[in-house]
């Protein structure tokens, strides 16, 4: 194969961490690359060297055989290199065909032509099965539909070789699916991808090459075809990462119960007419398709949204009404489903974070001052209880990564040796070490007794916590099935709405 | 009450309206492609007065009109290319350099005033832009002595809303200082220079303030005094949110606000026994009225008042 894209030696440092050290890559032509690597293994830093928006220290990027200047992406997309962002770059206020349009017509132009560029984008849209109203406003697009206007940028601008910097990192598993046969099918037009992942399981379904990035360097290439899982994720990790394995034990008395909630919100049923028990020392697993009423089940379990009927009972009392304060008095912990959002606040230190909810509590307050030397001792006890990497009590928790983040949120809650925890979405965006990691807490906090419910999209790990299982549809619940019983078969059909209702409400 | 109602019927009443709404009009256009960069600028009123005197200094000093308002622009420009210098690439507070700038501009054009003008009794007088009719069009009943006997800057203001509103919506240049104003990052990753772009921006809206400061002392006074902008420059700023950051409708916001204002200076003389402070006081709070009304709705720039460094997010 002749390679259409050429990195030779590529070292970026950042002061004095060490970015990218002599990374070496080629692309061939019809090829779709996996980059894989965990979040900090330097993936972004090289994709972005590639594309001219950071200059390398050492070392060159070639493309068609020619070398690029270092730091142009004018001169990158020139040459037929197109990059697909994470975090998107499109504007939201204006339509589709202006973002396409954008930076393609020389600025000095009077006048813009908006109908050529109109008919090659659905030229474009239509060739690559990509759909989109040129006229509409991208705000006003799903997620899914705005990575699409993401890509049919980059083809607008001739492009053949693709970079997509972890494409599903914000799409559902359906979505994702449909994005990477759109992606074999351009190979079948000629045009060649690099796609940067940390998730196994679409690198293995969905490239021909891997690349392994592991602190910078480059560790290992295969073929996908001869490779494996864990092969992968040991090169990944550089260690064998094994997902540690639910112990059988004796289940206790009920914590939480709900006992037929429905939550009304505006006029919109968010949850309805739902019931289910939460013993000692069991996690109980809500799988479902997001959009389902997570998001209010969260919300009713961290006492952000109140029951309009029915009622929530931590330990027989009635704890519906108690508001977010009360409800962690009471016993309850939890770690949201968007830990930038609602778990942390990015901006404060480690040990302010530490001790957001205990704040008023007298072991970090006396006659209304912080007892700073106690918080930053319990913040520095949960850094190493909890293993949270790169961090001390005064770094601000913003510098954190997404699995040390996590670790230090769920070390929080634990800490104080919750009766009822809620895990939301614990291992969303997090690589498999990490992941490996959050698993062991929750494991060890159910075999100490407490009683947790896990609101997971991913089955695999829903199935691997969990004691029991039931699934959200449409803002209602099923009958909770044995984790003994729930094959992918059967979780399925829950999922979509299908499940046995003794009571015929 | 009859006589009130009369007033709307006077041509003098319009005339005086577009006469009122230039300084407006070049004022909302020079902040409005500012932000619609990414750059909220408020040194407008110090970049106004700033124009005023440079404008009129230029004129007094043997220049001919249309030359006072070249310099009042490119003073205007410079003021611009400092509040640009320090938002852009340094990335500074935008209200704190702004307000900066409005103080700087403001009490360097009344020294510079004072350093190179005898001052006596009263002020020194050039001879300003004088109502050109323009032949034909000016004989139209109604409309003629309206719209066709106003002075050459009103005309220009014209024709630089239509100028800008086509350049803005039509133009690639336009189309990439709005992706600037709403995201930057979307215009590095096509390969253009958003820091440049609003640097651009920022240095033409200045100018374009400039020749609305000019226009208070070459065409509606002929003498330059130090309050002479009277918070004309906040006004524009106001009106930019009322128009929804379009040309088109920062010229009807320009419009009925000198209405408002030609308006109650006539009423003043048919109604008695009302304070005229309260007249004064009408056009401002009918303003406020508008903008809660209309600015609702109104989709900021998204990246408005943010700093763009390469390589962060």
């Amino acid at each position: 194969m002749t390679p259409v894209l050429e990195l030779s030696h590529i070292t970026k440092r950042f002061g004095p961490l060490v970015a990218n050290e002599d990374v070496s890559l080629r692309l061939g032509q019809g090829e779709i690359l996996a980059l894989l690597g965990e979040n900090g293994a330097g993936k972004t830093t090289l994709m972005n060297i590639l594309f001219g928006h950071y200059e390398a220290d050492e070392g060159e990027v070639r493309v068609f055989g020619e070398t690029l200047p270092a730091g142009k992406p004018r001169a990158a997309i020139a040459a037929g290199v197109g990059m697909v962002h994470q975090h998107f770059t499109l504007a939201g206020n204006l339509s589709v065909l202006d973002n396409v349009m954008l930076g393609s017509e020389r600025l000095s132009r009077i006048g813009s032509d908006r109908r050529a560029a109109r008919k090659k984008l659905m030229a474009i849209s239509e060739r690559f099965g990509l759909p989109v109203d040129p006229d509409a406003r991208v705000s006003k697009l799903s997620v899914g539909e705005r990575q699409r206007v993401e890509i049919l940028k980059a083809l607008y601008r001739d492009a053949r070789v693709l970079i997509l910097d972890e494409p599903t990192a914000v799409l559902a598993r359906p979505e994702a699916e449909r994005l990477f046969e759109t992606l074999r099918g351009m190979t079948q037009d000629g045009l060649s991808l690099i796609f940067i992942s940390h998730k196994l399981h679409e690198v293995m379904a969905a490239s021909d090459r891997v690349a392994v990035l592991r602190g910078g360097r480059m560790v290992a290439e295969r073929a996908t075809s001869e490779t494996s899982s864990s092969e992968l994720a040991e090169l990944m990790v550089g260690r064998k990462v094994q997902r540690p394995v639910r112990q059988d034990h004796a289940i206790g008395a009920p914590v939480l119960q709900a006992e037929r909630i429905t939550i009304v919100e505006e006029g919109e049923t968010r949850l309805e007419d739902i019931s289910f028990t939460v013993n000692e020392g069991e996690i109980l697993g809500i799988v479902g398709v997001s959009g389902n009423g997570q998001g209010a089940l969260g919300a009713l379990l961290s006492g952000l949204m109140a029951p309009t009927s029915g009622a929530l009972r931590l330990n027989g009392a009635d704890v519906g009404q108690l508001g977010p304060r009360g409800l962690i008095a009471a016993g309850a912990a939890r770690v949201p489903e968007d830990r930038h959002a609602e778990g942390a606040v990015g901006e404060m230190t480690v040990w302010e974070n530490a001790i957001l909810e205990r704040l008023r509590s007298a072991a970090f307050s006396r006659f209304g001052f912080v007892r700073r030397a106690e918080a930053k001792a319990h913040a520095r006890e949960l850094i190493q209880r909890f293993d949270v990497r790169g961090a001390g009590p005064d770094t601000r928790i913003r510098l954190l990564s997404g699995g040390n983040m996590q670790k230090l949120i769920l070390g929080r809650c634990l800490a104080t040796g919750p009766r009822f925890l809620l895990a939301n979405q614990p291992t969303r965006g997090l690589d498999e070490g990490a992941i490996a990691a959050v698993h062991e807490e929750l494991l060890a906090a159910r075999a100490e007794g407490a009683a947790i419910l896990l609101i997971s999209e991913e089955l695999e790990e829903a199935v691997q916590l969990s004691d029991r299982i039931q699934a959200i549809v449409k803002g209602r619940l099923s009958e909770p099935v044995a984790a003994g019983e729930a094959d992918a078969r059967r979780l399925g059909l829950m999922m979509a709405g299908v499940w046995d209702t003794q009571d015929a409400a | 009450m009859i006589e009130a109602l009369d007033l709307l019927m006077s041509e003098s009443l319009w005339a005086a309206v577009l006469r009122i709404a230039t300084p407006l009009i070049f004022g909302v256009l020079g902040a409005l492609l500012c932000e619609r960069s990414g750059v909220l600028n408020l040194g407008i009123e110090g970049i106004m007065t700033m124009g005023a005197m440079t404008g009129w200094l230029t004129v007094y000093l043997g220049g001919d009109l249309w030359m006072g308002l070249v310099i009042a622009a490119l003073a205007g420009a410079l003021m611009g290319l400092l509040h640009a210098g320090l938002t852009v690439p340094l990335g500074l507070s935008q209200h704190v350099s702004g307000l900066g700038i409005t103080l700087f501009a403001s009490a360097l054009a009344y020294y510079l005033y004072r350093l190179i003008v005898e001052v006596g009794e009263t002020p020194p007088t050039i001879e300003p832009f004088r109502p050109y009719a323009v032949p034909v069009l000016s004989d139209i009943p109604v409309l003629g002595p309206v719209l066709f006997t106003q002075t050459a800057p009103t005309y220009l203001a014209l024709v630089t809303v239509a100028v800008l509103a086509y350049v803005l919506a039509r133009t690639p240049l336009g189309l990439a200082i709005r992706m600037t104003g709403e995201n930057p990052h979307a215009v590095e990753a096509q390969g253009l220079n958003p820091n440049a772009l609003r640097v651009g921006a920022v240095v033409a809206g200045s100018a374009l303030m400039g020749l609305g400061g000019a226009f208070l002392t070459t065409a509606a006074f002929n003498s330059f005094f130090p309050e002479m902008v009277q918070g004309r420059g906040w006004i524009c700023i106001a009106l930019v949110v009322f128009a929804s950051w379009q040309p088109g409708k920062a010229l009807v916001g320009a419009l009925l606000f000198a209405f408002f204002d030609a308006y109650q200076l006539r009423l003043q003389t048919v109604v008695e026994g009302v304070p005229y402070q309260l007249f004064l006081m009408a056009p401002y709070v009918l303003s406020i009225v508008a903008l809660i009304l209309v600015a609702r709705r109104a989709e900021v720039p998204e990246a408005l008042m943010a700093p763009y460094r390469r390589g962060e997010r």
